[in-house]
């Protein structure tokens, strides 16, 4: 079956790329793209690490087609931090110890990130709920929530 | 899944003809979130994937006739945003709203949670107690038919060959009306229902229900609709004797299966203790 040839805009940049209609957009950020940074769990929607924003909404990008990315924007992780600067919760993440090995960080960041955008101040109970679609099988929650309760203190503060 | 060929047709007449051609073995893509995984597991191997979400018709939550049209691509994240349809029609929102993760919310319809006829779908029982009416497109143009009459078991639908839908109409609301769904899961978030109840009801301006559905998820092969309930609020001012009463026909009503995530006992009471309580929600919703 033909590829599909692909034009969207990844991070900013226009990018493009073969795929086939079934490969996902996480394999072919992964394979195809080379941005390993979002990371496969489980591949049926069930842990976020593969999270990513499209068109300015957080999804599962192992539930989106790549040929599905056609004209639209994607955000993964590897756009977060400015250059050498990272994003605020990136350096909370690394200050609290919010993370062990660290494999479900990128989706956790880039789901919060997703809601600190449209609030910078959520309850305990938001940021959890907010999260829920993302499995930690090692940190525990509750670091993983302070870094993010405290990422959005310190915006509203400045 | 291997020669799968992939489409985003920019019209419904498009969308029908690739439908139509591939004489069963297409399916329809809205948000993808039942199709990719069932893709993955290799549950399904369609000849074609027919991606709706290029067409306009399928597109926004537009006021029509004092009611809303929900188009077809329209995310529960969407529905969540639109103060409007939330105002009027709480229970159908909550049950979209329900459906997964945040992730998930990004991307999941109704219409799709509709389609993949499960009998947990959280998006349905509202729907159907909220009297909504789905636009379907096909080979012979356009028609009309009650929400509960696309599921016709677990997987299967009554769509014809060519045939998808185009949105979900829910009808207008009169005064003091309004509606509730809840579900039980085992655990906090991301879980199948074991009992789903949607209420909607209407309410008289002394406060006597005038009008009331009570539809249950999850406790048959397919949603409930439990005429006894209803009965039992229509006359009543929703007080604590027909919400008892409510509670009794819904256990009565309910036929579940015995599974590890709940018995068939459990899921019999709880089936009872959720339509009441949803009554009560939308009954005190319709008061404000
Ligand atoms: C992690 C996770 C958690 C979930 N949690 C829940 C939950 O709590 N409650 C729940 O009810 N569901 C849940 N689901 C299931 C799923 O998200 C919902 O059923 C969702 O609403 C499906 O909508 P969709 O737009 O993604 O459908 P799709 O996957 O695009 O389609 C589903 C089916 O409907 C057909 N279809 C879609 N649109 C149309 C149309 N317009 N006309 C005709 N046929 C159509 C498709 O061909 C397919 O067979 C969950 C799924 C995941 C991955
Ligand atoms: S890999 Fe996508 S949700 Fe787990
Ligand atoms: S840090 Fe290991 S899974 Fe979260």
């Amino acid at each position: 079956m033909a590829k599909h040839h692909v034009t969207t805009t990844i991070n900013g940049e226009e990018a493009e790329y073969l795929c086939e209609p079934q490969e996902t957009l996480l394999d072919v950020l992964r394979d195809e793209v080379g941005l390993t940074g979002t990371k496969e769990g489980c591949s049926s929607g069930d842990c976020g690490a593969c999270s990513v924003m499209l068109d300015g909404r957080l999804v599962c990008s192992c539930l989106v087609l790549g040929v599905e990315a056609q004209g639209k924007t994607v955000e993964t992780i590897e756009g977060m931090a400015d250059g050498e600067e990272l994003h605020p919760l990136q350096q909370k993440f690394l200050e609290e110890a919010a993370l062990q090995c660290g494999f479900c960080t990128p989706g956790v960041l880039i789901a919060a990130k997703a809601l600190l955008d449209t609030n910078n101040n959520p309850t305990e109970t938001e940021v959890r709920y907010w999260l829920a679609g993302n499995l930690c099988r090692c940190t525990g929650y509750d670091k993983i929530v302070r870094a993010v309760m405290d990422t959005a203190a310190d915006m509203r503060g400045a | 899944m291997s020669g799968m060929r992939y489409e985003a047709p920019g019209s419904v007449d498009e969308a029908v003809a690739l439908l139509a051609d591939a004489n069963g073995a297409a399916r329809v893509l809205a948000g993808g979130t039942d199709l990719l995984v069932q893709l993955r597991a290799g549950m399904i191997s369609p000849d074609v994937v027919v991606n709706i979400k290029d067409i306009s018709e399928t597109h926004g939550i537009t006021a029509e006739g004092g009611g809303f049209r929900i188009g077809a691509s329209v995310s529960g994240a969407e529905m969540g945003e639109n103060a409007a349809l939330v105002a009027a029609w709480p229970g159908v929102v909550e049950g979209a709203e329900l459906i997964g993760s945040t992730q998930v919310q990004g991307r999941a319809t109704m219409t799709g949670n509709l389609c993949n006829a499960s009998p947990a779908a959280d998006g349905v029982p509202a729907l159907i107690a909220g009297g909504a009416t789905c636009t379907i497109a096909g080979p012979n143009g356009t028609r009309e038919a009650p929400v509960g009459d696309i599921p016709t078991g677990p997987g299967k639908t009554s769509l014809g060959n060519g045939e998808f839908i185009v949105a979900i109409n829910l009808p207008a609301r009169p005064a003091n009306a309004s509606d509730a769904y809840l579900r039980m899961i085992p655990r906090t978030e991301m879980d199948i229902a074991i009992v789903g109840a949607g209420v909607n009801l209407v309410l008289d301006d002394d406060g006597t229900c005038t009008a009331a559905s009570v539809v249950l998820g999850a406790v048959g092969p397919k949603t409930i609709t439990v005429a006894d309930a209803a009965a039992a609020l229509v006359g009543s001012k929703v007080d604590d004797a027909a919400l008892e009463a409510v509670k009794a026909a819904a256990s009565a009503a309910a036929t579940p299966i015995d599974d590890k995530r709940g018995t068939v006992a459990y899921r019999t009471k709880v089936a009872g203790v959720l339509a009441a309580r949803a009554a009560a929600i939308a009954a005190t919703r319709a008061r404000s």
